[in-house]
């Protein structure tokens, strides 16, 4: 599973990118990111908001509850700020 | 069209290019974004606009279609830049054509809107006091949701 940062993730977590192999049982985003958290102190900063994260499976904006499985594109970043 | 770039583009020569074959064209409205040199403010040096690649263009490429199921429209283009911009410069080019007047005015305030909501872009601002992350607005979700149903129920 692909996972990409983008902004303030990106600086948080200390990577724009990154390839893992989450546990069984971790089958939705908001599994996904509870395990993450759980991975290091830069993790647990970058989803400590979650009112100011917002995900995207397979470029796609998606909720927490949303499936996941191996070989998906996940992404995650604040609400966004273009125009 | 869209298109999503690190280099400047010429809103003139768009405009031109866009509509030069196309005689139904009746009306042509713009928006330029430009980098303004305050926010909250604080003087900025420099903004850099991250953007996420492919999701990016697939939902620019969303955003137009949407506009040109809601109104006649003859053509329409999208360019958004990426990368460190300084005050002053452009950022973002949206052109509507269509036939009447009233149907670019309200598709390119749609789509301006739109964009600002639903495509994957961030902004760091670049200050005195060091960089940082620009939090979305209110105000801007706020413009994006007077779109959210068509015109004619939303004008009920």
């Amino acid at each position: 599973m692909k996972l990409l940062y983008f902004a303030w993730l990106k600086t948080r977590t200390g990577r724009a990118e990154e390839d893992v192999s989450p546990p069984d049982g971790i089958a939705t985003v908001g599994a996904l990111i509870d395990w993450l958290k759980t991975r290091g102190p830069g993790y647990a900063a970058a989803f400590a908001e979650m009112r100011a994260v917002r995900a995207a499976v397979n470029q796609e904006y998606v909720g927490l509850d949303h499936p996941i499985r191996s070989g998906d594109e996940v992404a995650f970043f604040p609400p966004m700020t273009g125009g | 069209m869209i298109r999503v770039q690190r280099e400047d583009f010429d809103p003139g020569a768009e405009l031109t290019a866009l509509t030069a074959e196309n005689k139904a064209v009746g009306g042509v409205v713009s928006f330029v974004g430009l980098v303004r040199d305050m926010a909250a403010g604080q003087p900025i040096r420099a903004m850099t606009l991250e953007h996420y690649p492919g999701m990016t263009e697939k939902k620019l490429a969303e955003i137009e279609a949407e506009a040109r199921t809601r109104w006649p429209l003859e053509t329409s283009l999208i360019v958004h830049r990426y990368g460190r911009l300084e005050p002053g410069e452009r950022i973002v080019l949206v052109i509507v054509a269509s036939s009447h007047r009233q149907a670019a005015f309200e598709a390119c305030a749609f789509l301006v809107d739109w964009l600002k909501a639903q495509a994957p872009f961030w902004k760091e601002e670049e200050t005195a006091s060091g960089t940082h992350w620009v939090d979305a607005k209110s105000e801007d979700d706020a413009a994006a949701a007077r779109w959210r149903k068509p015109p004619h129920e939303a004008a009920e």
